[in-house]
């Protein structure tokens, strides 16, 4: 039965920029088209620091990805993993330790097909297309693939900024802490308004054009997605302060990148 | 050439190079890791600076390198290019430009290389994703398909302009189409005659965007004009932007449902014998028309009852009552015209015939002559013929003035009229005649706690031998001191007594009384003899008790038999036959004397006078009216009078005058012979003391003309 015109998911409408490809193209990639790169680079005229915290986003993930592997975490469940781009979890992870199962899950569906294709041949990895407002297909699924009764670092790594109020992303974070055992992890970061110029509000807005649009959140807001969870050093920070390589000096506005990263731990 | 490598040298390119490459894009390794990166690139570096030939080759796959590091930011090919010309080696500028060269060649080739890869992986990936989501939709396209043609249930979609465009064989089967067929009609040519008035409107409201969901019973014709009963519900399908673009109906097929419900409804306000509307079902018609609010609303009603319907019941049994009663509904239902005539059967035999809003009066009666006359036509119920007769009352009325209950009343008023007017007639009701009838009705139903209450009295009105004047005996004289109505006599009450058969208890009372009080008479006067006559009625003289009821009171009482004398009527003895006549035999046998009442008023059989007990004869009193004038004379009364007289002494019975009222009355019948004598000019009825005055007064004649 043919029924009204098909709606095309998010990501496939190469005509719409998607989040992942804007944000492939910040890191340097060229999985993007012109649609992406354009709303990128009106981004950038906005906010000349947006790649900037992008960049940053990733490395903190780096160290992140490390310091929880040395916590003796073999098992990362990465949502909102987007397009497989240089540096990814399980390339540190199993770098780390070869042991360790990564699962990448993420709600753009040629963002999935991307990472499949790359970890083709890759053990010890899955990708899941699902939604992180639907916590319950996310953990049904990321079932198969982990032991869901051994520690888990669940990574939210600069995706709950596109998650608005009305979709409730508290209760799905409730359901991901429910989920994992004691000594699982939970990592965030997150965009702020904290310490912003006006302008960044502008982005927000324009944001909106990408199928997903980011909400900025207070500190506090961001806090309490670690209700349940026991902040380690240095607790939620500005990105570039989260236990900076020794060699990667602080500058002295880590501010400037406009989000908090922060890891905690379940008991 | 062979010269130790500067190790410390390198280092310290190494280093810059690091702080500069840092700072101008992402670097997606560890520190560490980088560090080693560009150590071993500063070395291959150095290599190709030291060659004889500067080695583009090894310099160009530095550039490379950065690349497949994804050290792919512009600034960082500027900052390595940058330096390499400020820190590899100073003092050679020009083998320097040339590894500047062949670097940025190398680099160039490589981010092209990897961009072009980086665009076709994405777009595998972006047809790997399409792929997947046309297969997810086929997949559910296949379902909603099977959905669709599977259910059970009919489904229709068409367009905004009525086109059908697709239907499910379930609804195809529901109106006898194929589908093909039915995606040539128009949905609105699917109306019924029967469809909700609204329903159309509601649709076009559909069409136009403004209502989403419609759902009712509707009928559809059938390809072959049959009718199916369905439970429709319509939805409007809209587009992304809202716009209306399909409706989408569900079909249910109800009809048996329907049928079933309207099936019920009929039971449950017809009769189910006749067929006729019910009790329930009249009686809603009657509130809807009283209801009506119309001011100049009028109503009418045939109350109607077969007569002697029980016999026909009694005497050919149930199944051809029923017969007859279906047959009689048969004719009813011919003879009501209309839709505003209904006929109704109440209960029994009875039936009703409601007019709704007639022209007057005439319409009713008209109606009621057509009835007659068609229930009068013989009925064939098997090999039995029969005539039924019916009795109608019929009441017409403005609604305003009354109620549905006070005009059944009146029907029903009215139809007992025309009962004991004759039967196999209508009655039109008469307020007048309703309220005398009401007033007797009632006036019935106060008899039995009148007895309770003592309202009834005897008086005792002296009986004179014409011989010598003196009393010789009373006959016993009911009254009802009414509370409202005052002193009733026995004409106004004696009769409804009888029909309503209360008179049994009255009658029982009356003569126990009597009896008492002429014990007491014969007790204080033993030697008058005084005897006591008490009026009997048809009734009671059937009443198989009698016979031992009045031996009961003559026990108790104590009264000799032989002054007891019972006075009936001459119908009341014409209508005694087998064990009434052997009871007044018994009855005579014992003593009591019988007198017939009212002697020459009814059928004077002659020959029955020698058969039936009786000691003496009533002159009524029109015969004795008859001998008021003084001239006297050779009237035919007297001749008359005179016959009787002698015809009765001649078989040993006495005759007694009654309505004697002059002087000249009383002589003329005692020179014709008659014996006794009765009326104002001897007493009125008077109360049982002053008729033992009387009593005391022995020698005193009875004269008192009027006491």
């Amino acid at each position: 039965m043919t029924g009204p015109s098909d709606r095309v998911p998010a990501g496939i409408d190469v005509s719409r920029p998607s989040a992942a490809r804007v944000y492939d193209y910040f890191l340097g990639g060229a999985h993007n088209f012109a649609v992406d790169r354009m709303l990128a680079e009106q981004i950038a005229a906005m906010t000349p620091n947006i790649g900037e915290t992008m960049r940053s986003n990733r490395v903190f993930l780096r160290r992140a990805v490390r310091f929880l592997a040395d916590q003796g975490i073999r098992q990362f469940l990465d949502i909102g993993s987007g397009i497989p781009t240089a540096g990814n979890v399980h390339e540190i992870a199993l770098d780390a330790a070869p042991d360790s199962t990564v699962v990448y899950v993420d709600i753009d569906p040629v963002a999935v097909e991307h990472s499949r294709a790359i970890l083709a041949g890759v053990d010890r990895t899955g990708v899941i297309c699902a939604d992180v407002r639907d916590p319950v297909r996310v953990i049904a699924e990321a079932e198969e693939l982990l032991d869901l009764t051994r520690p888990v670092a669940v990574l939210l790594a600069g995706v709950l900024h596109f998650v608005p109020d009305a979709d409730r992303p508290a209760a799905a974070v409730s359901a991901l802490r429910a989920a994992v055992a004691p000594g699982s992890y939970l990592l965030v970061s997150h965009a702020t308004a904290d310490g912003q110029p006006p302008e960044v509000i502008e982005a927000q807005r324009l944001s909106a054009r990408t199928a997903t649009e980011i909400s900025l959140r207070s500190r506090n807001e961001i806090a309490a997605y670690f209700d349940g969870f026991e902040l380690v050093d240095p607790g939620l920070v500005f990105i570039p302060q989260w236990r900076p390589d020794p060699q990667d000096p602080v500058d002295d506005h880590p501010e400037r990148v406009g989000a908090y990263a922060g890891v905690g731990r379940k008991d | 050439m062979g010269r130790q490598p500067d190790y410390a040298g390198l280092a310290r390119f190494a280093t810059h190079w690091r702080e500069r490459v840092a700072n101008g894009g992402f670097v997606p390794m560890d520190p560490a890791a980088f560090d080693a990166l560009l150590h071993r690139l500063t070395g291959r570096l150095a290599e190709a600076l030291a060659a004889a030939e500067v080695d583009g080759r090894a310099a160009g796959e530095v550039g490379a390198a950065l690349v497949d590091a994804h050290l792919t930011e512009p600034a960082v090919l500027a900052a390595t290019i940058s330096v390499i010309g400020t820190h590899l080696a100073p003092a050679r500028p020009e083998r320097v430009v040339q590894i500047q060269a062949a670097v940025a060649a190398g680099y160039a080739r490589a981010i092209r290389v990897t961009t072009m890869a980086e665009q076709e992986e994405l777009g595998k990936a972006v047809l790997s994703a399409h792929a997947a989501a046309e297969r997810a939709l086929r997949s559910s396209e296949a379902r909603l398909r099977a959905l669709f043609d599977g259910a059970a249930v009919g489904i229709g979609i068409s367009t905004m302009d009525g086109r059908i465009v697709q239907v499910n064989q379930a609804f195809a089967d529901l109106l006898g189409y194929t589908p093909e067929e039915m995606c040539q009609l128009l949905v609105p040519g699917l109306t019924h005659p029967e469809d909700p008035p609204d329903m159309w409107a509601m649709y076009a409201e559909m069409i136009h965007g403004d209502r989403d969901h419609v759902r009712l019973e509707k009928a559809y014709f059938r390809k072959d004009g049959g009718v199916v009963w369905t439970d429709m519900s319509a939805s409007l399908i809209r587009d992304e932007s809202g716009k209306p673009e399909f409706t989408i109906a569900m079909v249910h097929d109800i009809t048996d449902r329907r049928r079933l419900k309207q099936r019920l409804e009929h039971q449950a306000t017809h009769d189910p014998l006749t067929g006729l509307a019910n009790r329930n079902m009249i009686a809603g018609q009657l509130d809807r028309i009283f209801n009506s609010g119309d001011p100049a609303a009028r109503v009418g009603l045939c109350y109607l009852d077969l007569d002697g319907f029980k016999r026909v019941n009694d005497t050919l049994g149930h199944q051809v009552g029923d017969e007859l009663l279906a047959a009689v509904a048969r004719r009813l239902r011919e003879c009501v015209a209309g839709p505003r005539q209904v006929a109704g059967r109440m209960s029994g035999d009875e039936f009703v015939l409601l007019v709704e809003d007639p022209a007057g009066p005439q319409e009713l009666t008209a109606l009621a002559e057509r009835t007659l006359a068609a229930l009068a036509v013989p009925y064939q119920l098997g090999q039995h013929r029969m005539r039924v007769s019916a009795s109608i009352g019929v009441v017409e009325s403005d609604v305003r003035s009354t109620s549905p209950t006070e005009l059944m009343k009146a029907a029903d008023l009215t139809l007992y009229v025309a009962k004991s007017e004759g039967r196999g007639r209508f009655v039109m009701y008469d307020a007048e005649r309703n309220a005398r009838q009401a007033a007797r009705y009632a006036l019935a139903a106060a008899m039995p706690d009148a007895l309770d209450r003592h309202e009834f009295t005897v008086v005792y009105q002296p009986l004179v031998s014409l011989a010598d004047q003196q009393l010789c005996g009373v006959e016993a004289l009911v009254r009802w001191q009414h509370p409202r109505l005052g002193e009733l006599t026995p004409d106004s009450f004696i009769p409804l007594a009888e029909e309503t058969g209360i008179i049994l208890p009255l009658g029982r009372w009356v003569l126990e009384q009597a009896c008492a009080q002429a014990a007491e008479w014969a007790q204080l006067f033993p030697e008058r003899r005084v005897f006591m006559s008490v009026n009997m009625t048809v009734s009671q003289a059937h009443e198989p008790t009698l016979p031992a009821e009045v031996d009961g009171i003559l026990a108790r009482t104590g009264l000799d038999p032989t002054l007891l004398v019972l006075e009936l009527t001459e119908s009341a003895i014409m209508d005694t036959n087998g064990p009434p006549l052997r009871a007044l035999s018994g009855l005579a046998d014992r003593g009591i004397r019988i007198a017939i009442d009212d002697f020459g008023t009814g059928y004077s059989n002659l020959a029955y006078l020698r058969r039936l007990p009786v000691h003496t004869l009533k002159l009524a009193g029109p015969f004795v009216d008859g001998l008021r004038d003084l001239d006297g004379g050779d009237s035919v009364d007297e001749r008359i009078v005179e016959t009787i007289v002698r015809l009765a002494h001649a078989i040993g019975i006495s005759v007694t005058a009654e309505a004697v009222e002059t002087a000249p009355q009383a002589d003329r019948l005692r020179l014709l012979g008659c014996d006794t004598g009765q009326g104002w000019l001897f007493s009125r009825p008077l109360p049982a003391d002053d008729v033992t005055k009387l009593l005391q007064d022995a020698s005193t004649p009875v004269l008192s003309g009027g006491q």
